[in-house]
């Protein structure tokens, strides 16, 4: 599959299908989850409403997550098979990817103020995902800075593959760190006990954001495929 | 080996010439400075608060120096000189890495003690501290070399540098500054060698590979 579509032609074929379809079944995994989990699922019994932030923030969080190994896949693609298409996807992910992880902190932010009772609190999880926003930012300046395109990707591919080394070890020292310092967590280890009723609405959330990222993804790529032969058709034309 | 030699010598006369430790070792002492000017001199919350910040300083007193670490190299062609040679250019890299522990990393893990007393760190911790910031400017530098690697292309790579390396700063911060307070002082020691020796392993290999492409 995937060497199949290592080819731009084929990509572009395949993505001019896909990428609608992607984004057809979004629309329709957020206009069920949407609904479902703000309107209609049960409120929790000590949080009340604001537990419907959940259905927003738990999936940015994964998907955060997700997309940072997504990108460090291609770059590994990208740096030893020396795949242009895999730069290319790696590019095109790093904003969505750091769009969710800014989602996550915020909505993190906006859930913490009535549930803990602050906007922010040094946990682990929250320290972990600023760590990994901020690699995402590090990311993207790194690819506008170098103008020449091949270098960039090459580069930005060997930061990706760096920062995937990095952002485990962050994970745990964070841990250790906020085990350390705080002296009662106010988010329980272990506290993946969510009751059926929550989990439908939470995975089609998380399914929606899913076809969302590969939707988008896939345009971001095709915008930089188009361009790249612009650019190459201008070139061409500007040397007749 | 005798490439590595050579190298390690002319980076340090490079750097030696170019200022040696005085400009970081300032910028350090300055940076450690502001922070009872910022937190008030009230002693008991400066003994709360105040050593875990001498890493803050370190941290940008290393961030400082990075910039020109390769970009002069790229410049006047020695990088490429250095691609022609027969040594292994992870080894040349090494070598400038340990050029600079030398050169700026351990005279600011020195200058730590002064800065340490200031912010009122007790005295018997003093050494533990000077050690785990001679382990911790280990581990900076050997993922700022990362860093200035991948900018040295970049002119104005300064903020670039900054932003990209800061996420890897974070473990050594962390365990650094348990030292500093005197939390499971040998646990977080042990971790520190470990954050260096990882950091020296991996980021010469790194950084070769960036400047290849530098090169190119």
């Amino acid at each position: 599959m995937l060497t199949y579509l290592s080819n731009p032609q084929r990509f572009m074929a395949f993505s001019a299908w896909a990428a609608p379809l992607f984004f057809a079944a979004a629309v329709i995994a957020l206009g069920v989850g949407l609904p479902w989990s703000l309107v209609f699922s049960p409120a929790d019994y000590q949080q009340g409403e604001t537990v419907r932030i959940m259905y927003v923030h738990v999936p940015a969080a994964w998907w955060s997550m997700g997309v940072f190994a997504f990108m460090a896949a291609a770059s590994f693609v990208g740096l030893v098979w020396r795949h242009a298409l895999a730069d290319v996807a790696a590019r095109a992910a790093a904003p969505i990817g750091a769009t969710l992880a800014g989602l996550c902190l915020i909505t993190g932010s906006l859930w913490g103020a009535p549930t803990w009772g602050t906007w922010w609190e040094w946990d682990g999880r929250m320290t972990s995902m600023l760590v990994l926003f901020v690699t995402y930012l590090g990311y993207i300046a790194l690819w506008s800075a170098i103008e020449d395109e091949e270098k960039a990707a090459r580069l930005a591919a060997i930061l990706c593959l760096v920062g995937a080394i990095n952002l485990p070890i962050v994970h745990f020292s964070v841990e250790w760190w906020s085990t350390l310092h705080q002296p009662a967590s106010i988010v329980r280890s272990g506290g993946s006990a969510i009751h059926p009723s929550m989990l439908g609405p939470l995975l089609t959330m998380a399914a929606g954001y899913l076809f969302l990222f590969g939707a988008l993804v896939m345009m971001n790529m095709r915008a930089a495929i188009f361009r790249r032969r612009v650019e190459s058709a201008r070139a061409r034309g500007g040397e007749a | 080996m005798s490439a590595f030699v050579a190298t390690f010598k002319r980076d340090v006369a490079l750097m030696w010439t170019g200022g040696g430790a005085l400009a970081p070792v300032g910028y350090f002492l300055g940076a450690t400075m502001l922070v009872p000017l910022a937190m008030g001199p009230d002693r008991a919350l400066l003994e709360a608060a105040g050593p875990p910040l001498v890493w803050i300083a370190a941290a940008l007193a290393v961030l400082a120096t990075l910039e020109r670490l390769f970009q002069a190299d790229l410049e006047d062609g020695s990088l490429e000189q250095m691609l022609l040679s027969p040594a292994p250019l992870e080894m040349l890299v090494l070598a400038k890495g340990l050029a600079m522990w030398c050169v700026v990393g351990l005279p600011i893990a020195l200058a730590g003690a002064p800065a340490a007393i200031a912010l009122q760190a007790p005295i018997e911790l003093v050494p533990a501290i000077v050690l785990s910031l001679a382990l911790g400017m280990a581990a900076f530098i050997g993922v700022g070399l990362v860093g200035a690697a991948l900018t040295a292309g970049v002119k104005r790579g300064g903020v670039l540098i900054a932003l990209i390396v800061l996420p890897f700063f974070a473990p050594p911060i962390i365990f650094g500054s348990a030292v500093a307070v005197g939390d499971a002082v040998a646990a977080a020691l042990s971790i520190l060698a470990g954050c260096a020796l990882g950091a020296t392993a991996l980021g010469p290999i790194a950084a070769a590979g960036a400047l290849r492409l530098q090169a190119e």
